[in-house]
């Protein structure tokens, strides 16, 4: 008891120092946590994934369309529940600053297989019905202050012209990584339009979303799919959503290295803090662990009050980098609500943060312990006054 | 017939060097000599004669080359580190020039510290500290901290500590070494008190000539030699 108490007191006794560390180790774990949690909504898409949806697409590339007609022969494969399509808009919102993700799709059967936008009753009726009509995600019409019935211009990149909505409906998350910053409109107001200015690209979809009737079919269906297009102009390529959006992350996989390296870069340089510290810490009582000793107080005596030193101090320090990192990546999320649209603190990545604190406290530990135990008693009394 | 005292401490042929680098550095020679149990012994000598390496080898705390040292009937220079700490801990009261209480452990703690290693109750340990440190008069500084101490006071809380296990010696390495003269005076006449009222035995080394005037015996050490046989204080 009473060497818990001197550890806990030794480790607040030099308050500026304590303090500083404290402070370093905070805005490293607080650093770290907001790393992790890029990653993590890095990989939201594909966590947030449905192991029951498939997407189908060009097997050359995502840029290249698939006709509309494959709609009806993929509605008859065995296993196929509901087959929906639509495509990429990249339609500009006044500035381009202002990036939000916007598809056409063909809006009843799409908001079949995604049942975690949530609209009510009356707003789904309403978009259904209007071919002008848009639904927004709840974020993402907070961030502009849409209300239901503003009219919204997006500029078209990809299919040129101003295009004029309608806000019908904002839907909510079901749960925590639902995306609400995304922007869905009538694939037939999009179809019908470019008929009339370029007819060779009508009639062409970006992407099939197929909802299987099991989990466990999709691999089968996923391969029917493409047999039924091989050797025709348009050959499909068939996977997971889980697969497609793992797909994408690939492409930007050495910013995620880069991103996953720095954190554990933050994490190395404040260890090697916290090991000077403790370093000069157990210098300067070196005289009052030889004092202990001359008691009869032991090396396990010793270790644990440097070793519980150095854990107060890190996890000190940790506690105080996790309780800033709520509100940061609130503030963050919030900054970047766009591009990162699901940001938030998991608990794999607190646990994560008191994992390295541990590992920080005992490595510093250890070579200052090592030090404090192998001098002489008297060696040790020799270094006072 | 005058009571025959028994020896507790019996020193016997006892080397010592030091090892700096390849260098070898020889401090104590042949060192033969008792010390009476009750006894207030004064070990004198200049800088460098080896008054502290001597001190620490029969405290345990540091080991001899040759020799042997028996305090009470155990003979320490047979014992592991392990074994010594438990020795130390129930035989050896120390008292430091610097004094060296915790600074982070207030006046009662401090003397308390020292009772973590024995089988006492909270209660019980609370009780002895407080004692000890009422017979060194500081019972009304008991929850200050070393740093609001003066240098007088520190020492005494040093010695409650040293006092507060009862152990067969104390030891004490220049105990007014950074005192005033007052407060030296107070911390030697606190020392007389413990050998002549309670019977502790105290080995102190000193090269302050009016401190080894306070004890009963004085012994001369001079580049590692005893350099006199008279154990009788001419001082």
């Amino acid at each position: 008891m009473m060497i818990l108490k001197i550890l806990f007191r030794n480790a607040f006794h030099n308050k500026l120092r304590s303090g500083l560390t404290i402070l370093g180790i905070a805005v490293a774990i607080l650093a770290f946590g907001l790393l992790r949690t890029v990653i993590s909504s890095w990989y939201a898409g594909v966590e947030a994934a449905s192991t029951s949806r498939l997407v189908t697409r060009n097997a050359i590339s995502i840029i290249f369309t698939l006709p509309l007609s494959y709609n009806e022969k993929i509605r008859q494969i065995e296993g196929v529940k509901t087959v929906s399509y639509g495509n990429w808009f990249g339609g500009v919102y006044i500035d381009e600053k202002n990036f939000f993700p916007n598809f056409c799709v063909e809006p009843k059967t799409y908001l079949e297989i995604y049942p975690e936008f949530v609209l009510s009753p009356a707003e789904k009726k309403a978009f259904l019905a209007d071919r002008k009509g848009f639904v927004a995600g709840r974020k993402l019409a907070a961030k502009y202050g849409w209300k239901i019935g503003d009219g919204v211009t997006l500029k078209g990149t990809i299919y040129p012209g101003n295009w004029d909505f309608v806000l019908r409906g904002i839907y909510k998350g079901r749960d925590d990584t639902t995306d609400e910053t995304q922007f869905y409109f009538h694939w037939d107001y999009l179809n019908e339009t470019i008929k009339k200015a370029s007819p060779q690209r009508a009639d062409q979809v970006g992407f099939y979303m197929i909802a299987v009737t099991r989990p466990d079919l999709s691999a089968d269906v996923a391969l029917a799919v493409d047999k039924t297009f091989n050797n025709s102009l348009a050959e499909t390529l068939t996977e997971t959503e889980k697969a497609f959006n793992q797909g994408f992350i690939a492409m930007s996989g050495a910013i995620v290295t880069a991103i996953q390296m720095v954190s554990f870069v933050v994490i190395i340089i404040i260890m090697a803090v916290v090991a000077n510290t403790m370093a000069m810490t157990t210098r300067e009582r070196i005289g009052d662990y030889a004092i202990m000793k001359t008691m009869g107080f032991d090396g396990r005596d010793i270790t644990v009050l440097i070793f519980g030193e150095s854990l107060v101090i890190s996890l000190t320090g940790c506690l105080t980098g996790m309780l800033l990192t709520f509100p940061a990546a609130a503030a963050f999320g919030h900054a970047l609500e766009t591009f990162f649209p699901i940001f938030i603190v998991s608990t794999e990545t607190l646990y994560l943060d008191v994992l390295a604190a541990i590992l920080i406290g005992c490595l510093a530990a250890i070579i200052p312990t090592r030090q404090a135990i192998r001098i002489g008693i008297a060696d040790g009394l020799r270094r006072i006054g | 017939m005058a009571e025959q005292k028994q020896n507790i401490v019996e020193i016997r042929h006892l080397y010592k060097s030091y090892h700096r680098g390849s260098l070898v550095v020889p401090v104590l020679y042949d060192i033969t000599f008792d010390i009476v149990a009750g006894e207030f012994l004064a070990l004198m000598g200049p800088s460098g004669s080896g008054k502290t390496t001597l001190l620490n080898l029969l405290a345990g705390i540091d080991k001899a080359d040759e020799g042997s040292i028996r305090v009470g009937d155990m003979d320490i220079t047979t014992l592991s580190e392990t074994e010594l700490a438990h020795w130390r801990a129930n035989h050896v009261g120390f008292i430091f020039q610097f004094y060296n209480l915790i600074p982070v452990l207030k006046a009662i703690e401090n003397v308390e510290l020292p009772l973590h290693l024995t089988s006492l109750s909270k209660r019980e340990r609370r009780e002895h500290a407080e004692m000890a440190l009422r017979m060194v008069g500081l019972d009304h500084r008991m929850d200050h901290y070393p740093q609001e101490l003066s240098g007088g006071e520190q020492q005494r809380v040093a010695i409650a500590r040293a006092i507060v296990t009862d152990p067969t010696i104390l030891v004490a390495d220049e105990p007014t070494g950074d005192l005033d003269r007052v407060s030296a005076e107070e911390i030697l006449a606190m020392m007389e008190r413990l050998n002549s009222e309670m019977g502790k035995t105290i080995i102190m080394v000193t090269h302050d000539p009016r401190a080894a005037q306070r004890a009963k015996i004085l012994r001369h050490l001079d580049k590692g030699y005893l350099t006199d046989d008279d154990s009788q204080n001419p001082l």
